[in-house]
């Protein structure tokens, strides 16, 4: 290692690398109930370049290299289980294109959400991308890389599904592009050639390391507005869910329940964020969500929180502010959440099975859903927030997170950006044929295993 | 709703019968009946009673149902020692900051769940709530702040808050051991005290009137006074006064958003064809309901009680 650190040295510049234990032990763990595992050295590249060159040299000796954005994702997927370096792209944070025609971002892969948020809201400020509930040092990179979701996700779909294209230096230290960019100079679509993103799209950089991507973009309407539908019955959600989303004017849809405060304990919330240009079309579209829900409001079993606008605020910001009080209700800061991808049609069960664990390990919860595409799945959330500084509390935030992610596989769901524990429960159930073609991909872009081991291998 | 004298003498035989009537799920609980009644018969409090009694909801139920517990009394009232004036601020803590010198003078305030006066279940079908919750709210307020005090007169901020306590409560049979005072009564004494300091506002005012105040007419002519004292110009408009309309947000919780447009819009509009500058508020619901929908309109949105404070010290609100 002593003779890698150098040569890092003179690819990054000294100031760029590290292996002083105060700095391992940071990069050793994210916000969630992993435990740490130290790297050896610590990288912060500043070009693709310079990835390049890191990749060829941890490839020469050997050495796992773990790709990282914030470090943010919770499930401790950037955590260096075998060792090796942390690949830290937040030096690699440029913006270089807003194509506002035909709406797409390229940006470098350290450039956080807030970056991209900001910048778009000072140059283009009919524009916005996707933004996930993550806090804005999250980056757009890791959230596409791992199936994210967010503010536009009825109208979009993921934010993969959002994807435009990629750079990608190959575990052999190949540069490649995905994508339009693979042939033009326009980032402005994965088709119509044959579509490579899949080779990195939720393997937890296990296949090579996103150096740019392209993101669409959307309008970003001066007028916007929230309803809040609220009912108790959890067996009416899919539909109620099915009829908002069959308006296709909402670009955002979720769900939220939780048993605090009070008031919200037993309730299912369903918010429908959308925007306008013009009043007018903003209360047409209100009219037009109202409307799909109409039979429940008739019959009195559901209806539209009656919020004023100053009270709406909260529901409009983002990212929603809300759920990070939530990360420290227990107080010490500990927060994490599986997040399953489901189909609609199971919400019930989802709800129930949250209710139960809660009930049992006796866990602070909150759950709900963010609808992808038009009802076409939802990402199902069950957080448990935890006190870091009591490892007791830790033990049983993990246990609810294990019996969850169990349980969410064997009701159909699938758990979303999973912990390695987490993996090899899905592993056990995957289709045989289907992880021994993972295994074969991987071992083909990466014959030396450096990327990231640990993750999506068969213990 | 719209009827021939037939039909509305019809209706009510139903409803003072405890038949069905298109009245119980067509009302839009405006308390206009309340105020029109010659008889002082509570025609309104009588409609309320029976939605309860068949169920007949204007709002959904999940909805009544969270409303009732995110306005329940937490139950974390200590005691206090007040000095008169004591300003009943009921829920809302985001008006104290109008309860400032000159225009009061050493108040103290009292606000939160313990003393929410609990009117609005009216508008919910839920007469039950208020016999449950207001003998309590009136004890809390005596027994916590009041009686040990000394002191036996409440300044009510809102009209709600007056309207539970001098109407609503005779007519539930409540008793109330201390004597409430509408705020424009104590603003209208003020006003007279620092007569010499008041620099006109100069400017035409449309006013908001709630629909508490349909239970409480006999206080509209300090609303006129008040004006008068610090020059402000109450246009006359079609929707003031015994017309006037609602704000809207209540018929938003029955659901009935086009008819809540509709009645915002055409009262907005009838304030600014009259020439307003400023949509004067005192209940905190209707202003947060209007306001932006008024200053959108051109209307400077303002609460009375701070209209008077710019007339005094020319300082715009806090809080």
């Amino acid at each position: 290692m002593d003779n890698i650190y150098e040569v890092l040295s003179e690819i990054v510049g000294p100031e760029f690398v590290s292996d002083s234990p105060e700095e391992k032990y940071i990069y050793s763990m994210d916000p969630g109930t992993m435990p740490a595992c130290e790297p050896d050295i610590v990288v912060m590249p500043g070009s693709t370049e310079e990835v390049q060159k890191i990749v060829q040299t941890a490839n020469a000796h050997r050495v796992p290299v773990v790709p990282m954005g914030a470090g943010l994702v919770l499930s401790g997927l950037t955590r260096a289980l075998k060792g090796g370096i942390v690949l830290d792209m937040k030096r690699m944070n440029r913006i270089l294109e807003i194509n506002k025609l035909s709406r797409y971002a390229l940006v470098e892969a350290g450039t956080s959400q807030g970056m991209l948020q900001a910048h778009l809201k000072k140059h283009f400020p009919d524009l916005k991308h996707s933004a996930p509930d993550a806090p804005p040092a999250a980056t757009v990179a890791g959230n596409v890389c791992i199936h994210g979701s967010g503010h536009m996700s009825h109208a979009g779909g993921f934010h993969s599904d959002m994807l435009n294209g990629l750079e990608v230096v190959l575990p052999t230290g190949e540069v490649v592009r995905i994508g339009s960019c693979a042939t033009s100079a326009y980032w402005f679509a994965r088709a119509p050639l044959p579509d490579l993103s899949g080779l990195f799209l939720g393997w937890a950089g296990t296949t090579g390391v996103i150096t740019k991507l392209a993101i669409k973009l959307y309008p970003n309407y001066p007028y916007n507005d929230v309803g809040v539908f609220v009912c108790e019955d959890a067996s009416i959600v899919p539909d109620i869910l099915y009829q908002i989303t069959g308006t296709q004017v909402a670009e955002d849809v979720t769900t939220w329940m939780t048993p605090k405060p009070d008031w919200a304990a037993g309730f299912m919330h369903c918010n429908v964020n959308y925007g306008a240009k013009t009043k007018q079309e903003l209360i047409w579209k209100r009219n037009l969500i109202r409307s799909a829900v109409e039979s429940y409001i008739d019959d009195k079993t559901g209806g539209f929180l009656p919020l004023p606008s100053m009270m709406k605020q909260r529901f409009l910001e983002v990212p929603a502010r809300q759920l990070s009080l939530f990360a420290d209700v227990r107080k010490g800061g500990g927060f994490e959440y599986v997040g399953a991808i489901m189909p609609v049609e199971i919400f019930p069960e989802a709800y129930d099975l949250g209710l139960d664990i809660a009930d049992k390990l006796a866990v602070s919860y909150s759950m709900g859903c963010r609808i992808i595409g038009v009802n076409h799945s939802m990402m199902f959330f069950y957080a448990y927030a935890f006190n870091r500084a009591d490892p007791a509390d830790i033990a049983r935030a993990q246990g609810a997170l294990e019996e969850t992610n169990k349980r969410v596989l064997d009701m159909g769901g699938v758990p979303w950006k999973a912990e390695a524990p987490a993996q090899q429960e899905i592993i056990r159930k995957m289709d045989p044929n289907t992880f021994d073609m993972m295994h074969r991909v991987r071992s083909i872009l990466d014959p030396n295993g450096i990327m990231n081991p640990g993750n999506w291998e068969d213990n | 709703m719209t009827f021939d004298l037939q039909e509305a003498k019809r209706e009510k035989a139903n409803i003072n019968n405890g038949k069905d009537s298109r009245v119980l799920t067509e009302c839009a609980t405006c308390y206009a009946c309340e105020e029109y009644c010659p008889y002082g018969n509570h025609p309104f409090y009588l409609i309320v009673e029976r939605q309860e009694e068949k169920g007949l909801l204007p709002s959904p139920a999940p909805i009544t149902r969270q409303q009732i517990l995110m306005m329940k009394p937490k139950g974390t009232i200590t005691p206090m020692k007040v000095t008169a004036p004591v300003i009943d601020m009921c829920y809302f803590p985001m008006l104290t900051g109008s309860i400032r010198e000159p225009l009061y003078e050493n108040p103290s305030i009292i606000v939160g769940s313990d003393v929410f006066c609990n009117i609005m279940w009216l508008h919910f079908a839920r007469n039950s709530v208020i016999r449950d919750r207001l003998p309590k709210v009136i004890e809390n307020i005596w027994h916590f702040y009041l009686r040990d005090s000394g002191v036996d007169e409440l300044i009510c901020f809102h009209d709600e808050c007056y309207a539970s306590f001098t109407h609503l409560a005779s007519a539930f049979n409540i008793e109330v051991p201390f004597r409430p005072i509408h705020v424009f009564e104590y603003i209208s004494g003020r006003l007279d005290a620092l007569q010499g300091t008041i620099k006109p506002i100069n400017a035409k005012v449309a006013y908001q009137r709630p629909c508490s105040n349909r239970l409480i007419p006999e206080i509209q002519h300090w609303v006129d006074e008040i004006f008068l004292k610090i020059g402000a110009d109450r246009v006359a408009r079609t929707y003031d006064r015994e017309n006037a309309l609602c704000c809207g947000q209540v018929l938003r919780a029955h659901q009935r958003e086009e008819m809540a447009d509709e009645i915002q819009n055409r009262n907005l509009d009838d304030m600014k064809n009259a020439g307003a500058e400023y949509c004067v508020f005192n209940c905190p619901a209707c202003m947060a309901t209007l306001a932006e929908a008024a200053a959108e309109k051109g209307l400077f949105p303002i609460h009375l009680s701070d209209l008077c404070q710019i007339a005094l010290d020319g300082n715009a609100p806090k809080g």
